[in-house]
């Protein structure tokens, strides 16, 4: 049990160092500017005494660790700054979208962690069979395809011939809980069909990886169905490879809500991003990249922890 | 030629049809400007025509040929997308083998990096990198390569790793070759079968991120005909139930898969696999 809290925590520490690692990188790839950000703002119109007043303003005369130690004081107190494009904080513009945000991957997952499981699975206790060709083919289909596409072919068969959903998420922070369920289930379904696809592929392979096994022979020779085999033998020890994918898809969902938001011009802080990036307004896009990065390595972090946990040879010590 | 003739017999259907697709491809972006029936960037009508005999698959927002645009973009699409994986995969396979021979500081100081890189969301840091260096074909294919390098390392210095210990690298070493010699010629061609297979993978990888930018309207800049942008462009004929704007979509799903089902055979047959 020692073990295990020692490890856990050498991880929890490890995944710390990383944060600041990459809001390190985060500042030093935007310090990289050509020019500064006070050119950026002021563009063509900029006199040499204008710039000097904005650089005072934004503080860029001060050296680079000085700011660095500045914004990510900020970024923990969570002022992240005001936006260059329309002067707000940007915190305000994110909180909102965020909780959006979180709303619809969190819908996505629901979705496809069961039926990526199940069918991974099924597709390891019918191996080598048709069922297990077609899904497989199929899931390899849904890895290839470009999530606006798979996007567009729900809009034009769900909202435009059909007419079941609305092509566009249109959420308001006054919208009713299951209005805003109906109204985010078509992006929800674009983003979960790339997920499923990669969690059902690895679900299959941890578990045949396992079935070749002794233990597992032995269990079929003493009689155990392939179903028992499967479920009750192999399944336990599949955990670990298995949460790892679930957690990195879930980090995956962060980024595919970027094309999925746009395609449906959904209020989530992946339009927000793209919109701030075509503006080019610095604060808002190191923002909301050093929050997905948490995200994402919070849960890179949560999939070691429960790896460590899962195993159960580090439970009984020799 | 007796041995590539045999290889193609061994291939299973899937991957002989993802062979034979990836070849179309190539050959119509070879041969684009002799295909299409109009210029890449002319206004030949008017805008968002329906198909006909005159333009046998309608106009795009502005009034140029879908068809020809469709042609030429296979050129843009799968040229930067090349570009900039060949350069990931030289960048990434030479740091790989430089961190598994030498070892020591070099590895740990390249492999710390590659950690902190791979720690941010891939499509989120481009989106950074792009809105700090502007948006040009050039950032764009070496903000790519760079990024997507870090995966070909970490892959290259594991599979060089294990080879590294086996006697004949040693036997080399031992004879006084340099260090290049055993990079080159010792360990490359025993590291090459999943370095080819993972070459398919990170072609697909990054001509989705590069099709996801321009449909973000973030990549390959108008009026450059490419296939993400030309989704984004025409978007607005979906809601009227008009499958032309999903047609370049379709264009570059089809072409991923294909390279999926050869990248699948490959990986069976590299490791080893008579399933």
């Amino acid at each position: 049990m020692r073990d295990i809290v020692q490890l856990v925590i050498r991880r929890l520490l490890l995944g710390l160092l990383t944060v600041l690692a990459v809001s390190l990188v985060i500042f030093g790839a935007v310090s990289m500017l050509p020019g500064d950000a006070a050119q950026e703002i002021l563009g063509q119109a900029a006199t040499p005494e204008s710039l000097a007043a904005l650089r005072l303003q934004l503080g860029l005369d001060q050296p680079a660790w000085l700011r660095y130690l500045h914004w990510l004081g900020g970024m923990v107190q969570g002022d992240f700054g005001t936006s260059i494009a329309n002067g707000q904080q940007v915190s305000s513009l994110i909180g909102e979208r965020l909780a959006n945000t979180l709303f619809l991957a969190g819908l996505a997952a629901i979705i496809a962690v069961p039926v990526a499981l199940v069918l991974g699975i099924l597709a390891a206790l019918y191996r080598n069979t048709l069922f297990d060709r077609a899904i497989s083919a199929l899931t390899l289909t849904a890895i290839s395809f470009p999530e606006f596409f798979i996007a567009y072919i729900l809009i034009l068969f769900l909202s435009v011939n059909l007419g079941i959903f609305p092509s566009i998420s249109n959420i308001s922070p006054g919208t009713e809980f299951w209005e805003r369920v109906y109204r985010s289930l078509l992006p929800a379904a674009a983003l979960s069909l790339a997920v499923i696809a990669h969690i059902m592929r690895m679900t299959r392979a941890a578990l045949v990886n396992l079935l070749g096994l002794p233990y597992i022979e032995m269990a079929r020779l003493k009689g155990a169905t392939p179903r028992r085999a499967v479920v009750v033998h192999a399944l336990p020890n599949a955990v670990a490879p298995i949460v790892t994918v679930v957690a990195l898809n879930l980090a995956y969902l962060i980024t595919g809500v970027v094309i999925v938001e746009t395609v449906f011009v959904y209020p989530g802080i992946g339009k927000l991003l793209v919109d701030s990036v075509s503006k080019r307004d610095l604060p808002v896009v190191q923002a909301v990249c050093l929050i997905t990065s948490l995200a994402y390595i919070l849960l890179n972090l949560l999939a070691d922890v429960v790896a460590i946990i899962s195993d159960p040879r580090l439970m009984h010590p020799r | 030629m007796s041995r590539a003739f045999r290889l193609l017999r061994t291939m299973p259907p899937s991957a002989l049809v993802g062979a034979a697709v990836i070849l179309l491809y190539v050959l119509v972006a070879v041969f684009a400007p002799v295909i299409a029936p109009y210029p890449e960037r002319e206004v030949v009508g008017a805008q968002y025509l329906e198909w006909s005999s005159e333009f046998p698959l309608g106009t795009d927002s502005l009034g140029r040929d879908m068809l020809s645009r469709l042609i030429y973009g296979a050129r843009n699409t799968i040229a930067i997308a090349f570009l900039a994986t060949t350069l990931a995969f030289v960048l990434g396979a030479v740091l790989g083998l430089l961190a598994a021979v030498l070892r020591g500081w070099v590895d740990q100081v390249l492999s710390r990096i590659v950690d902190v890189v791979m720690a941010i969301p891939g499509l989120i840091f481009i989106l950074l990198l792009l809105s700090v260096f502007g948006t040009s074909i050039t950032t764009l294919v070496l903000i790519i390569a760079i990024l997507d390098s870090t995966r070909v390392f970490r892959l290259t210095r594991a599979v060089a790793f294990g080879i590294v210990a086996l006697d004949y690298v040693e036997a080399a070493r031992v004879r006084g070759e340099g260090i290049l010699w055993v990079m080159r010629r010792e360990i490359l061609p025993n590291a090459m079968p999943p370095l080819v297979a993972e070459y398919g993978m990170r072609f697909c990888f990054v001509f989705l991120t590069i099709a996801a930018l321009s449909f973000l309207g973030l990549g390959i800049q108008p009026p450059a005909a490419d296939w993400g942008s030309m989704v984004r462009e025409n978007a607005t004929l979906i809601t009227f139930g008009d499958i032309t704007p999903l047609l370049p979509a379709a264009a570059i799903a089809l072409l991923t898969v294909a390279v999926n089902f050869v990248v699948d055979w490959m990986l069976h047959l590299s490791s080893g696999l008579k399933e």
